[in-house]
């Protein structure tokens, strides 16, 4: 399937957004999740069903002024 | 003490958390700014979620309440997503509210500012508006149901302190009730104590320190500036005057003539 994560262009194998920060090694309390412009809270991650040529961003802390 | 929606704090100075040579030289910048804020932000993450992992046990390890903000937003819909991303990360309803309306002078797009900031508050949020010194969007925003505004006293990171003291002191004057913070364009401790004797609640400011050549040392400087500031404000300062007013009183002086 093919996903655009952070801006870029991916092939994956992910059946839901949980198994997509798995396969790409995403790990942390951290993180923050978006698909298609809308926030996916944590505890929904795992029954978040991914689509074709979904938009995810992934985001995490950084330093800011 | 100063409150900010409904929390105390005893400190002034609000610190951002980008550009320090090293992580600990931005945490011994807190620690001598005294801070009780520190601003921090949200960026795509590198598969494996490391860095912001550090930065956030980094902060975490501070011991300050962090402000979100949405910094590079340019349109209502990134900065309310922003903001609700933030608040999955850092679990708090606080946000510093940007939404940049040019890409050189990084001037706030008060209109879409006052759209995000309604929404924001809809939804729980605890708003913090950059934005200019324009009183009819400041009322707006109250509007909206800000209770804190951030005018700005210079464009961001320009160092150039405050170029309309008129302009803050109106601001000020307007909203004698609202809790005022000075966000972005100070460059050094004079700027603060400046914009504080004026009667300013607080100052937000990030680069000035940062980008000094000690940071840490800088940033005990404003913290004493915007104390002393605070002071004298409270003191209530005289007024410019236009012609020489003699200190020493006249009446008795000799006369040798």
């Amino acid at each position: 399937m093919t996903l655009i994560v952070n801006g870029e262009e991916q092939e994956i194998a992910a059946a839901t957004l949980a198994d997509l920060l798995s396969a790409l090694d995403y790990e942390g309390e951290w993180l923050a999740t978006a698909v298609n412009g809308e926030l996916v809270h944590r505890e929904d991650r795992a029954a978040f069903t991914l689509g074709e040529s979904d938009r995810i961003e992934i985001l995490s802390p950084m330093q800011g002024g | 003490m100063l409150k900010l929606y409904d929390t105390w704090v005893e400190s002034r100075l609000l610190l951002g958390t980008a550009r320090y040579p090293s992580p600990a030289i931005l945490a011994e910048a807190v620690r001598r700014a005294k801070a009780e804020i520190v601003t921090v932000s949200l960026r795509r993450e590198t598969a494996g979620g490391k860095a912001g992992g550090a930065f956030f046990d980094l902060v975490g390890d501070l011991g300050v309440r962090v402000l979100p903000n949405t910094a590079g937003c340019h349109s209502v819909r990134e900065a309310v997503l922003t903001a609700k991303m933030a608040r999955e990360v850092f679990r708090t309803d606080w946000i510093k509210l940007e939404v940049i309306g040019h890409h050189d002078t990084l001037q706030p797009d008060v209109f879409g500012l006052v759209d995000a900031a309604r929404i924001l508050t809809g939804e729980g949020f605890q708003v913090f508006p950059y934005t200019t010194d324009d009183l009819v969007v400041a009322e707006k925003l109250l509007e909206a149901g800000c209770k804190v505004l951030m005018p700005w006293c210079a464009p961001i990171g320009s160092a150039m302190g405050p170029v309309n003291p008129a302009a803050l002191k109106a601001f000020r004057a307007h909203f004698p009730d609202v809790p005022l913070i000075v966000d972005a364009g100070v460059g050094r401790p004079s700027h603060a104590n400046t914009v504080m004797e004026l009667g300013y609640d607080a100052v937000l400011l990030n680069t000035a320190v940062a980008g000094a050549g000690d940071p840490a040392t800088m940033a005990e400087a404003f913290a004493l500036a915007i104390e002393a500031g605070r002071l004298a404000h409270k003191a209530v300062p005289l007024e410019p005057r236009d012609m020489a007013v003699p200190s020493t009183p006249v009446i008795g002086k000799a006369v040798f003539a």
